[in-house]
C-alpha cells in the first residue's frame, strides 16, 4: 500500500472541491481499501465523506431519497424501505455480511468494482485495470463472467445486488459536480465496457453521488432471488429482481432486473413486454427468457449462466405471480 | 532421552489402564483450558509477539510459471522509504516442505518451479513500506528450457508410479468384472483443495548469537527444527521453535514453509528480529495444495451384492521430484471385500504449487469417490445402500490377510441410520418434493488409517500435589491441551484443575506433532507412560505395584493403606519422561477408525442449488479422550465434507498454472448458512492394538467419505449423478427433470 494523505470533508461541496483537485473519495472503504492494498488504486489523497450531510434518508415528494452515505445495513433495516420497497431490502440483505453492510454505503455500493479475478491479480492482463493491456479472463477461467453486454476488451460483471434492485425499481442517481447537479436514471448509470472498460459508470471527473431516489412504491410483489455457489457470502452467479403486479390472473405490470448476468445490472424492457397482459405459465416464462438471452454469449466456463438465468427467471416469476394471485 | 526397544508398541496393551483408574475425567466433555484465552484474544499467536527492533518482511512472488531469475532490480527498491534489504538468498526455499521430511525442501529461489513461487524477500521498518517495495520490485527472468505442462491430463505430462506407492493386485479383476451379476465401471474426478487455515503462515525469527528462535505457526515442531536447520546448514540444537497456539493447519503447516526460512535468513543478515506474515493470497498460492484426482472405480458384485472384484485407480499430480502423491486408495485397501483387485495411484508431473498433505490425505478424496460408486452399485443391485455396505465387510484385509484391530462400521451404519430416519428414504430418486426443492438422503462409510508417530512427554508430579505435562506437541485448535491434561489427571488421580499442560516449545521433550490424526494417540500415550512411571514410584513409596495403586483427588490408596500425594512426595517433585514408538501392532493388525455419514439434502428444482438439510455422523475410533473436542473434530470434518461435496475447488488457469481463486471470497469454504445442525454420535470402543490409551485417531475421520454421502443424497433427491466434485449447480442443471412437473 502506498502512503496517502487522509482528509475529512465536512460537506458535499467540500468533497466535490477536493475531488476536483485530485482527491479520491472514500465512504465505507469496503472496496477501495482492498484495491489500495493491492495498489490497483493508489491515491495520494483520500477524502473521507463520512462527516458530510449525505447520510440522511427522507421521503421526497412521492418517493424516498436515500443519502449516498446511508449504510447498506441502515437502508435494509429502514421500515419505509421494508414496507414499500421490500425488493431493495431483500437485495441488500442477500449481499456481503453484516459486518460489511454496516460499513458499506449506498453511493459506494453503486461504484463497487468487479470481482473478476484477473482484475484483482496484478500479474494478469486486464483492460479495466490497465487500459490496453488485454483481457486475460476471456480465454481464462471465466466461470463468473458476463454473458450479456460484453466486448472484446472486457467480460467482467458488475457484482453487486443493491443496484440490481434499484434498477428494477427505476431509481434515480443524484449527483453534484463541476457542471451542477444531475439526475441520472440508474439504467443509464453503469457503463458497458465497449472499448473502454476502465470506466464502470458515467460519473465525470469531480462528480459525487449525493443520493439515490426511489420513485413512488408500485405495490407489487417484490422478490430478489440470488443464485450462488454457497448459501451466503458469495457473489451471485445470476440474480433476479422481480416487481410484479397481477390483475385477474394476468400480469398487469412487471419490472425485471438481473445481476451478474451482464457487464452491468441488466434490464430489458422487451422481456417485460412479453409478460405484460399474459397469464403466467411455464411457456410464457420460457418465452421471456428467450428474449432476455437472445444475444447472450458464453465463453466456456460461464455457458451455464444462460440456462441458469432462464431457470432462475422461471422460478422467481412462478413464485411472484403465484403470490400475486393469492 | 534415547528411545529403547521397550518404547516400541509391539504387543497390544490389554491392561486397559485408563479404565481401571478412579478419577473419572477421561473421556468427559471438559472445556479446553486455553479456551478463554482464545476467545478473549489473549492467547498469543505467532505473529503477535512484540520483539524490540522487529522489522517486517514481505515475500515477492514470481509472475512467471517457470524460468530463472536473471536480474533483481534491488537498487530501485532499496532507495524507497524504510526499506532495509532485498534478499534472494540461496538458502531460501522455493517449495514448502512435505510433512515429516525433516530436511530442507528444494532450495535456491532463483529457479522458478511454479507460478507465484516466492523468489525474494523485501524487509522494511514497517509492513506497509515492505509491501509497497515488494510490489515495486522489478525482476527479470530467463525462460525455461524444458517447460513442464500445467494440466495433469495433458499428453505432455509425464506420468509415474510414485516411489512409495505399491499397487495392490490380487486375482483377476477383469475376469471378475465379466463374471459379475452387477458391475460398475465409473470415472470420477475431485478438484484441488486449499487448507485455508484461519491463521496465515507467519514467523518471527530472532537470533541470539548463533542460536535461532522462531515464533511461528507449525504443526510438527520436532521435524520443523530439523528442516529449518537443514535449510540454514546449522545444527538442529541451535534452533528453538515456540508455537504454543496454532490457528489451524490441516496439513499446510506440517513442514517448514517459505516465510520461516526467509525470516531466519533476513534476521541473521540484519541482526534484528524479522517478522514475515504471508498474505491470505500468498498462503493460497504457495503453501500446499491437495492434488486434484481422476479416479476410476470398478466394482464387481455377485447376485447377492457381495463384491468379487474391486478396482480403484487414481491419477494425481505434483511438481517433478516431489515424493508425495495423494494416497487415494489408502482406505480402499482394507474397507471392503473383493479378492480380485487392482488398486493403484499414478502421479502426473506438472507445473503448479507443491501438492502435499491436506486434511486426511488419501481418504478425504478417495473415500468420497469410492462411496459414491458404492451407491451406484447399490442401485444397480437393487439393494439398500446400508445393506450393501454391511454385506461387504471382510473378516480380514483382502490380499494381505491381516486381521482388524477393531471396526465399528456396522454399529455406525445402524446408529447413524436410526438417527437420520433412514427408513423414510425413498429407494428411487425424484420421489419427494417440498415446494421448489427435491429432497433426498444418502449414506457413506467413513474410514481413516490409524497412525502413530514417535513421541515423548515429561510429566512432573509436583510436591504441592499438582502435575505439569510438558512436550513440544502442538495444539492446532484440536484440543491437545485438554486431552493431555485429562490423561495425566486420570492416571495420577488429580482433578483437571490440578494439571497444567505446556506445549509447543522445542526446549521440551519431542511430541509427535499434529497431523495425520496421530497427535492424540502418540503424545497421549507418551504422557500416559510417564504417568505410569510416576505411579510405579508412588506405589513403591506406598508399598505396592503401580498398577495396584488407586489415586483419587490426590489421595493414594492400596488396600487399607492411604496417603495423600503431597505426603507421599514429601517435598520432592517427581518427574518422568514417557515415550512411545510404533511397533509390531501396526504390522500385525489393520488399524483404522470407522464411521458412517448420513445426509439429507434439498436440490432446487429450477436452479440446481444443493443445500444440506440434516447430516449425521456416527464414529468409532477407540476410546474417546474428550467427548467435546472429539465431537468438534468430527463436526469440522463434516463441514469440510460439505465443502468438498458442494463448493471447494482450486481453480487454476491452464495457460500459466496460476491459481485464480486465491482468496476466501472466491475459494468457497462452507459458511454458517451452508451448515445445518450436525449430529455426531460417538461410539464407545476400546482398541488395545492402536495405543495403550485404547484410542485411535479422530482428527480427520469426519471428512473421510462425508462428501460421498452428500453426492448420494443429491442423486436420491433429483436423479442427477454428478461424477465430478464439487457438485456445483452448473453440473446439475443440464440433467434436472422439468421443474414444473410434480413427482409421479
Amino acid at each position: 500500500m502506498k502512503a496517502f494523505a487522509l482528509d475529512h470533508a465536512t460537506s458535499a461541496q467540500g468533497a466535490i472541491h477536493a475531488l476536483q483537485h485530485g482527491g479520491t473519495v472514500i465512504a465505507g472503504g469496503t472496496n477501495l481499501v482492498d484495491l489500495m492494498k493491492l495498489q490497483i488504486a493508489a491515491p495520494d489523497r483520500v477524502i473521507s465523506i463520512r462527516r458530510t450531510e449525505l447520510g440522511e434518508m427522507a421521503l421526497d415528494g412521492e418517493g424516498l431519497r436515500i443519502g449516498a452515505l446511508v449504510t447498506n445495513a441502515d437502508c435494509a433495516a429502514d421500515m419505509r424501505v421494508r414496507e414499500h420497497w421490500p425488493l431493495l431490502a431483500k437485495a441488500i440483505l442477500a449481499g456481503a455480511s453484516p459486518q460489511l453492510r454496516n460499513r458499506a454505503t449506498t453511493g459506494g455500493n453503486l461504484c463497487q468494482r468487479t470481482r473478476c479475478g484477473y482484475f484483482y491479480d496484478t500479474t494478469q492482463a486486464c483492460n479495466k485495470r490497465d487500459p490496453g493491456a488485454g483481457c486475460a479472463a476471456r480465454s481464462g477461467f471465466n466461470r463468473i463472467h458476463a454473458v450479456l453486454g460484453t466486448s472484446d476488451s472486457c467480460i467482467a460483471t458488475y457484482p453487486g445486488d443493491m443496484a440490481v434492485a434499484m434498477l428494477a425499481l427505476d431509481a434515480v442517481v443524484l449527483t453534484e459536480g463541476p457542471s451542477g447537479p444531475r439526475e441520472i436514471p440508474i439504467a443509464a448509470f453503469h457503463r458497458m465496457p465497449g472499448d473502454d472498460p476502465s470506466r464502470d459508470n458515467v460519473l465525470e471527473a469531480g462528480e459525487l453521488i449525493t443520493a439515490v431516489r426511489l420513485p413512488a412504491p408500485t405495490g407489487g410483489i417484490q422478490l430478489y432471488r440470488k443464485v450462488r455457489d454457497r448459501a451466503s457470502y458469495a457473489f451471485a452467479l445470476v440474480s433476479v429482481a422481480v416487481d410484479v403486479t397481477m390483475d385477474q390472473g394476468r400480469i398487469a405490470r412487471c419490472a425485471l432486473a438481473f445481476g451478474s448476468l451482464g457487464t452491468v445490472p441488466w434490464r430489458d424492457p422487451a422481456v417485460e413486454q412479453v409478460l405484460i397482459g399474459e397469464e403466467p405459465s411455464a411457456a410464457l416464462f420460457a418465452k421471456a427468457a428467450n428474449v432476455l438471452l437472445k444475444d447472450a454469449k458464453g465463453l466456456g466456463a460461464n455457458d451455464f449462466k444462460i440456462p441458469l438465468a432462464a431457470r432462475a427467471l422461471a422460478a422467481t416469476l412462478n413464485e411472484a405471480t403465484q403470490a400475486g394471485k393469492a | 532421552m534415547r528411545m529403547t526397544l521397550a518404547d516400541m508398541y509391539n504387543t497390544p496393551d490389554e491392561r486397559n489402564l485408563l479404565d481401571t483408574m478412579k478419577q473419572g475425567i477421561i473421556g468427559k466433555p471438559l472445556d479446553r483450558p486455553e479456551g478463554p484465552l482464545k476467545v478473549t484474544g489473549t492467547a498469543t499467536y505467532s505473529a503477535e509477539y512484540k520483539l524490540d527492533g522487529c522489522v517486517e518482511g514481505v515475500l515477492v512472488l514470481a509472475d512467471i510459471p517457470q524460468g530463472t531469475v536473471s536480474t533483481i532490480h534491488r537498487d530501485d527498491v532499496v532507495a524507497m522509504p524504510g526499506v532495509l534489504a532485498v534478499l534472494a538468498d540461496e538458502a531460501m526455499v522455493r517449495r514448502s516442505t512435505q510433512g515429516t521430511s525433516g530436511k530442507a525442501p528444494a532450495q535456491d529461489v532463483q529457479t522458478v518451479d511454479y507460478f507465484a513461487q516466492p523468489v525474494a524477500l523485501v524487509v522494511a521498518e514497517t509492513f506497509e513500506q515492505a509491501r509497497e517495495a515488494a510490489l515495486a520490485l522489478k525482476i527479470e527472468y530467463e525462460g525455461a528450457g524444458n517447460p513442464v505442462p500445467f494440466d495433469p491430463e495433458s499428453a505432455d505430462a509425464e506420468v509415474e508410479t510414485p516411489s512409495d506407492s505399491k499397487p495392490v493386485k490380487g486375482g483377476d479383476l477383469e475376469q471378475a468384472m465379466r463374471d459379475a451379476a452387477f458391475a460398475i465401471d465409473v470415472d470420477y474426478d475431485t478438484p484441488g483443495h486449499a487448507s485455508a487455515a484461519m491463521e496465515p503462515h507467519a514467523t518471527i525469527a530472532e537470533w541470539q548469537d548463533d542460536r535461532l528462535i522462531l515464533r511461528g505457526s507449525y504443526q510438527m515442531l520436532a521435524f520443523n527444527v530439523k528442516e529449518i536447520a537443514d535449510c540454514l546448514s546449522i545444527s538442529p540444537k541451535k534452533v528453538r521453535i515456540i508455537a504454543p497456539y496454532v490457528g489451524g493447519g490441516f496439513g499446510s503447516k506440517l513442514g517448514i514453509t517459505h516465510e520461516a526460512v526467509a525470516a531466519a535468513i533476513a534476521a541473521k543478515e540484519l541482526g534484528r528480529p524479522v517478522r514475515v506474515v504471508m498474505t491470505r493470497q500468498q498462503v493460497f498460492q504457495t503453501v500446499m495444495r491437495r492434488s486434484e484426482t481422476r479416479q476410476r472405480v470398478r466394482l464387481a458384485a455377485d447376485a447377492a451384492g457381495k463384491l468379487i472384484g474391486l478396482g480403484h485407480e487414481a491419477l494425481v499430480s505434483n511438481l517433478p521430484d516431489e515424493d508425495f502423491a495423494e494416497p487415494v486408495t489408502q482406505a480402499t485397501e482394507f474397507l471392503y471385500g473383493g479378492e480380485n483387485r487392482l488398486l493403484k495411484v499414478e502421479v502426473a508431473r506438472i507445473c503448479r504449487m507443491t501438492a502435499g498433505s491436506v486434511r486426511a490425505p488419501g481418504e478425504a478424496v478417495g473415500m468420497q469417490v469410492l462411496e459414491a460408486a458404492m451407491d451406484e452399485l447399490a442401485e444397480k443391485a437393487g439393494l439398500d445402500p446400508v445393506e450393501l455396505r454391511k454385506r461387504n465387510l471382510p473378516a480380514k484385509v483382502p490380499v494381505e490377510g491381516t486381521p482388524y484391530s477393531s471396526r465399528m462400521l456396522v454399529e455406525a451404519l445402524e446408529q447413524g441410520a436410526a438417527q437420520l430416519g433412514w427408513d423414510r428414504r425413498k429407494p428411487s430418486p425424484c420421489q419427494t418434493r417440498e415446494g421448489d426443492w427435491w429432497i433426498g438422503m444418502g449414506v457413506a462409510s467413513a474410514a481413516r488409517v490409524n497412525v502413530m508417530i514417535p513421541a515423548e512427554a515429561r510429566v512432573t508430579l509436583n510436591a504441592d500435589g499438582t502435575a505439569l505435562v510438558e512436550t513440544d506437541q502442538t495444539d492446532i485448535g484440536t484440543g491437545t491441551y485438554a486431552i493431555l491434561g485429562q490423561i495425566a489427571g486420570e492416571m495420577l488421580g488429580l482433578p483437571i484443575s490440578k494439571v497444567r499442560v505446556v506445549l509447543g516449545d522445542t526446549s521440551l521433550p519431542a511430541g509427535a506433532g499434529s497431523g495425520g490424526s496421530f497427535g492424540a494417540i502418540s503424545t497421549g500415550s507418551a504422557v500416559m507412560r510417564a504417568c505410569e512411571a510416576i505411579r510405579k514410584k508412588l506405589g513403591k513409596k506406598l508399598g505396592c505395584e503401580g498398577d495396584a495403586l488407586e489415586i483419587t483427588d490426590g489421595m493414594a490408596s492400596h488396600g487399607e493403606k492411604q496417603c495423600s500425594l503431597i505426603d507421599l512426595l514429601d517435598g520432592e517433585d517427581m518427574a518422568e519422561i514417557g515415550s512411545i514408538k510404533p511397533g509390531k501392532t501396526f504390522k500385525d493388525f489393520s488399524q483404522a477408525s470407522y464411521g458412517a455419514f448420513f445426509a439429507e439434502v434439498g436440490v432446487h428444482a429450477f436452479t440446481g442449488e444443493v443445500r444440506v438439510r440434516r447430516m449425521t455422523g456416527a464414529f468409532g475410533f477407540g476410546r474417546v479422550l474428550n467427548a467435546k473436542t472429539a465431537r468438534s473434530q468430527c463436526l469440522g470434518g463434516m463441514v469440510w465434507g460439505i465443502g468438498s461435496a458442494l463448493t471447494e475447488e482450486l481453480a487454476f488457469d491452464m495457460r500459466d498454472g496460476h491459481l485464480v481463486n486465491h482468496d476466501l471470497a472466491e475459494y468457497h469454504v462452507p459458511v454458517h448458512a451452508d451448515v445445518p445442525a450436525l449430529d455426531v454420535i460417538l461410539l464407545e470402543e476400546r482398541d488395545a492394538a492402536a495405543s495403550p490409551l485404547q484410542a485411535k485417531g479422530v482428527g480427520e475421520l469426519g471428512i473421510c467419505g462425508a462428501a460421498g454421502a452428500i453426492a448420494n443424497a443429491v442423486y436420491n433427491a433429483c436423479g442427477v449423478r454428478v461424477r465430478s466434485f464439487p457438485l456445483t449447480l452448473d453440473k446439475i442443471i443440464p440433467h434436472l427433470p422439468d421443474p414444473f412437473v410434480s413427482p409421479a
